[in-house]
């Protein structure tokens, strides 16, 4: 297996070669091979079952890979290598580079026995060993971006899906990652909720951030992503530039896909 | 149309709510209430109830004793066993080839013999192992202890019901973190925490909603198993009172005296329990003790308004 040596301070902070995983007998992604650059903005649509969400896990190491390679800032994300051996890390070791990335799940996952405020200050503060005084400032400044200042208080039960979402937001931007990964962060909202969501996912991207997103608003991937990857069966159809990809498909798995979304729009 | 229909069809202005009538629950209560009062008066004018032996032995030294000696117990192996219990469960759900198999052979022994087996056990060991070798290994530095100096009748309980305890807690904390979400956990991961932080600051407090009620019954249990160590070294609340019935013979209002003292000691375990729930329902609608819930009518506006503002 190839792959490009790229020292430490790559200018791409995720770069992903021939990444297959299989859970038992089925292969759920056969050979991925995607470079993220610093700043870059890459949308991940697909159909489901596509195995996007399993390839975001992998990129933080949610999941084992089953074979090739995933450098997250240089390093091989849940592995220290020695010569040609990856060996499996865990503890410590682990856990700073999981906290590089930061990672916005579909249903939100706020810790539900802290309110917001405690949602976001809890790594800083128990991880990174910020000061609480500091963290809290941090917090409340975060809550601000994402409008929730006035929600500080506020249980998970008490918000509203799209309030969640951005506190989960915010608590991922807390732990000043250099990649945030997005999976599906609006599909599990009212229609009417969507829109704060990706108004604050449009506003981070703008201010320099690298993210993938796994989305299916074709709208937001079109207007705010740098690239779009298409994904289909654990392999990657179709890529390139939005206006590309999504305004003129090449592959026929792509149109059938896309086309589905234009017919009910 | 009658006057009455005239009154029912008209715009009522301004209405006087009247709750629900509970007829039959109200019947039900007077019915238990009585009964409760004839018991109470028979049981009050029954001469071989021996009230008077009651009032003199409530506050007896002895009965005293006992009563810190089964608290004591009880406190003390319900925390070595929820310790113990965690540590068994999280062992239990780890994906280690070797930890499962330690937890699974644990929870096989010590939930499979008698308590009170392994209770004579710990407390006969010494006829197993009489002597103790304690010694550092590779080193020529080493002591001799005799068993029963290390491990008294109080140890030998100690041992005997935190460890039976702790296989029990153990399959109650393991559902408690069954119950949490998984992406409780992956969130905190995310987030640059270890499997451990993860699992005490993240998971195990969301798992305790689920772990205090049956622990609750554990430990009532425990206070009342804790009675078997009459068969070893004895000191506990029945064993004492047991010594005192077996000189004046006053059975029954000595086993009165012993009731009144486990129902007191359950009431303080149940209030305790309340408590624990309402402290770790943080966020499920269960406000904090002293802490009540803000009303989030306007929730749905405020999602709104945020739309609004921010298209
Ligand atoms: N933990 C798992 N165990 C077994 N199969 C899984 C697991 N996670 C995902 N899969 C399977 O992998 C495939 C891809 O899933 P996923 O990555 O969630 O797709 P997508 O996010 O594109 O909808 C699906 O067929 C799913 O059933
Ligand atoms: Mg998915």
């Amino acid at each position: 297996m190839q792959e490009t040596l790229s020292p430490k301070t790559s200018d791409h902070p995720v770069e992903i070669n021939s990444l297959v995983k299989a859970f038992g007998a089925q292969v759920v992604l056969d050979g991925i091979s995607l470079n993220v650059k610093a700043g870059e903005v890459l949308a991940i649509i697909g159909p489901s079952g596509s195995g996007k969400s399993t390839l975001l896990r992998c990129v933080n190491h949610l999941e084992k890979p089953t074979g090739g390679t995933i450098r997250v800032c240089g390093d091989y994300i849940g592995y220290r290598r020695k010569g040609n051996v990856l060996r499996e890390i865990g503890g410590r070791e682990l856990a700073r580079q999981r906290a590089r990335t930061g990672m916005v799940f579909q249903n939100f996952n706020l810790y539900s026995h802290k309110t917001a405020l405690e949602n976001i200050i809890e790594s800083p503060v128990h991880v990174r060993g910020v000061d609480v005084k500091t963290a809290k400032a941090r917090a409340h400044a975060l809550l601000e971006r994402v409008g929730l200042a006035d929600r500080a208080d506020a249980y998970p039960a008490q918000l509203s899906g799209g309030q969640q979402q951005r506190v989960a937001i915010a608590r991922a931007l807390a732990g000043e990652p250099e990649v945030m990964l997005f999976d599906e962060p609006t599909s599990a909202l009212d229609p009417e909720l969507v829109g704060e969501v990706l108004t604050v996912m449009r506003e981070i991207a703008e201010s320099g951030m690298t993210m993938i997103v796994v989305t299916h608003e074709i709208q937001f991937a079109h207007d705010v992503c740098n690239r779009v990857v298409f994904m289909a069966d654990g392999k990657i159809v179709e890529e390139g530039a939005p206006g590309d990809v999504l305004d003129n498909p090449q592959a026929e798995r792509t149109q059938a896909f896309l086309g589905r979304f234009n017919a009910r729009a | 149309m009658t006057q009455a229909a005239a009154a029912n069809s008209a715009y009522i202005g301004n209405p006087v709510y009247a709750p629900r009538r509970h007829p039959v629950q109200l019947a039900i209560g007077l019915a238990v209430l009585a009964f409760l009062v004839l018991i109470g008066k028979s049981l009050f004018d029954n001469k071989n109830m021996q009230w008077d032996v009651v009032a003199q032995y409530l506050f007896d030294a002895h009965v005293l004793n006992g009563v810190l000696v089964t608290l004591g117990l009880t406190v003390l192996c319900q925390i070595l066993a929820t310790i113990l219990g965690v540590v068994v469960a999280v062992m239990r759900l780890s994906d280690s080839r070797v930890m499962i198999p330690i937890a699974v052979g644990y929870l096989w022994f010590f939930r499979g013999t008698p308590l009170l087996v392994q209770l004579i056990f710990w407390y006969n060991i010494a006829a197993l192992f009489p002597h103790l070798v304690l010694g550092v290994p590779f080193t020529e530095y080493y002591q001799v202890i005799s068993t029963n100096t290390l491990i008294s009748g109080f140890t030998a309980a100690v041992l005997g019901f935190s460890l039976h305890e702790a296989a029990y807690m153990a399959e109650i904390v393991r559902a408690g973190i069954l119950s949490v979400n998984k992406g409780q956990k992956e969130a905190a991961l995310s987030t640059g925490m270890t499997e451990a932080q993860a699992m005490w600051r993240i998971v195990l407090p969301q798992a305790m909603r689920v772990i205090i009620p049956p622990t609750g019954n554990q430990a009532i249990n425990l206070l009342k198993a804790t009675s078997l160590v009459a068969f070893i070294s004895g000191g506990d609340l029945l064993s004492n009172v047991t010594d005192i019935y077996s000189v004046n013979f006053a059975i029954i209002p000595l086993l009165v005296v012993a009731s009144i003292w486990y129902l007191v000691l359950v009431t303080v375990a149940t209030i305790g329990q309340t408590y624990l729930e309402r402290a770790f329902g943080r966020g499920y609608g269960n406000s904090a003790p002293g802490k009540p819930k803000k009303p989030q009518i306007d929730e749905l506006s405020d999602a709104r308004n945020a739309v609004s503002e921010n298209l």
